[in-house]
């Protein structure tokens, strides 16, 4: 096995590392430290210059214009974009673009004209609406929202919990409950535009994070249209689990970027700092902490990486993605942990990132299944039937 | 914290007795009681609320009345003030200067919690 990057890998590589040096750590130096958007002038400027890298929308499949990026660079890719500041929840402040919803990529030809191409286009947004305050990592049983047929159309009502973007979204996904007595077997995607009646934001929730919140939303006799269902009937709970297998990978991915960051700056403030005669660099507690984060941050980069390179190659990558989230969520926050340590105060104060990756990174082992969901899904890959 | 602003309206002298050095968000209020202005004390705000409020009362001539409120969910706490405001009045206040908002529908309807 080949561990290292191809020359194409270590140009693209370079490129970004590059953009995220010279182009959005100096941005932030006169930004709010929670802020997650850049002024308008910034980021159209920044994304022409994403665009004429060809780097632009690396999600997007190469038949929808994406630049036909494989996951394995993609996944590398990620991590250097989140060593910034904002970069765990708002990389690169979203100048590369997305992919917007990547299951409309399986919509009808209608469904892509009114909802794929505007939102590819950038002249539509969309939001993905899962979880409900029953819960988000078991879709089967915590769906409650229920849609009933009626006519053409399909009502709804019901509430969903921690959505984000959905204030500002065109439309959303929505997955709702069609039949009350077939489990996962009874959930269906809904397409919703924000606009119809029924369809309300009800208040932001407020979190650790300052920016980048999340949403809470309720449907009051939304009607949607039958054209409107995503996939299949009944069959939503397979769209929900692929969304939120494929979306570790890239989770864990942001993890390790401002890990790898938080490392680099410790590494390069221990032989400055002194105390009690010598820098803290001669110190075998302070050694021992960045031994620890070197271990952490490579354990959770091969094991996302496997992942990507398994879901690449079209294998079964359920089980290593759920690993990848558990291993670099929480290593993560322990990097970033021990480094605020050794920065003492300085760790503590908005002047350095790291009290707003701590905050940021507490969340990552809750968000997208908790710990304790990814060590279910994993039991359940090793020990298969017999736990069922 | 309840989903509107509820603090009282102070004076800008009573406000700037006791407000300090926290992170936070503010609104202001002409003689009518109407809110014309808000913003937020952030993590680069020097003086924190005492020193945005000071700063920006010079800048609102027709403000009276202030109310605070100390969060360091300020940014988000900041745009659903927004959000709220143009969901119960349809606009911004008065002085505010344009920015992208979404939008929220209280339950409740205006004024309510």
């Amino acid at each position: 096995m080949d561990l290292n990057l191809t020359p194409e890998q270590d140009l693209i590589i370079g490129m970004v590392r590059r953009f995220v040096r010279d182009e959005i750590v100096p941005l932030e130096q006169n930004l709010d430290p929670d802020a997650d958007e850049l002024e308008d002038e910034d980021r159209l400027r920044l994304v022409a210059k994403t665009k004429e890298m060809g780097l632009y929308g690396l999600d997007i499949p190469p038949e929808y214009g994406g630049p036909d990026i494989d996951l394995v660079t993609r996944t590398l890719l990620a991590v250097e974009m989140s060593q910034h500041r904002a970069g765990l929840y708002a990389p690169c402040y979203g100048t590369f673009g997305g992919a917007g919803l990547a299951q409309l990529f399986e919509a009808t030809e209608p469904q892509k004209e009114k909802y794929l191409y505007p939102t590819l286009r950038g002249e539509k947004r969309g939001f993905f609406g899962l979880s409900e305050p029953s819960g988000g990592s078991d879709p089967a049983r915590a769906i409650q929202t229920k849609a009933v047929r009626d006519g053409d159309d399909w009502v709804i009502n019901g509430g969903k919990l921690w959505i984000s973007g959905a204030d500002k979204a065109d439309f959303g996904l929505v997955f709702a409950r069609t039949d009350s007595d077939q489990g996962r077997n009874g959930v269906t995607c809904f397409i919703v535009d924000t606009d119809q009646p029924g369809f309300h934001v009800r208040r932001i929730v407020h979190t650790l994070r300052s920016a980048h919140y999340a949403t809470e939303l309720q449907f009051e006799d939304l009607r949607v249209s039958n054209d409107n269902i995503l996939g299949q009937l009944n069959k939503g709970f397979a769209i929900a689990n692929d969304r939120l297998t494929r979306q570790r990978i890239p989770y864990a991915a942001g993890c390790i970027g401002v890990a790898i960051k938080a490392q680099e700056m410790a590494l390069e403030y221990v032989p400055q700092r002194e105390t009690f005669g010598a820098p803290l660099s001669t110190r075998q507690s302070i050694q021992w902490m960045l031994v620890d984060n070197d271990i952490d941050i490579r354990q959770s980069l091969w094991i996302t990486v496997e992942a990507a390179s398994k879901a690449q190659q079209g294998e079964s990558f359920r089980k290593e993605a759920a690993m990848a989230k558990l291993v670099a969520t929480e290593a993560g926050g322990r990097v970033v942990d021990r480094c605020m340590q050794m920065f003492g105060g300085l760790g503590v104060a908005k002047d350095l990132p790291f009290e707003r990756w701590y905050r940021e990174m507490r969340i990552r082992r809750i968000g997208e299944g908790p710990s304790e969901v990814q060590r279910h899904v994993i039991a359940r890959e090793l020990l298969g039937a017999s736990l069922r | 914290m309840g989903l509107r602003l509820d603090k009282p309206w102070l004076s800008s002298e009573q406000v700037l007795a006791k407000v300090r050095g926290q992170m936070g968000v503010y609104q202001f209020a002409n003689e009518a009681g109407e809110v014309v202005y808000m913003s937020y004390a952030g993590g680069r705000s020097l003086g924190g609320l005492r020193g945005e409020i000071s700063r920006s009362l010079t800048e609102q001539s027709d403000a009276t009345q202030v109310r605070y409120e100390i969060t360091t969910s300020y940014l988000s706490r900041y745009k659903e003030l927004l959000m709220l405001h143009q969901a119960d009045y349809g606009g911004l206040p008065t002085h505010h200067p344009s920015i992208r908002l979404g939008r929220l529908s209280p339950a409740g309807g205006t004024n309510g919690s």
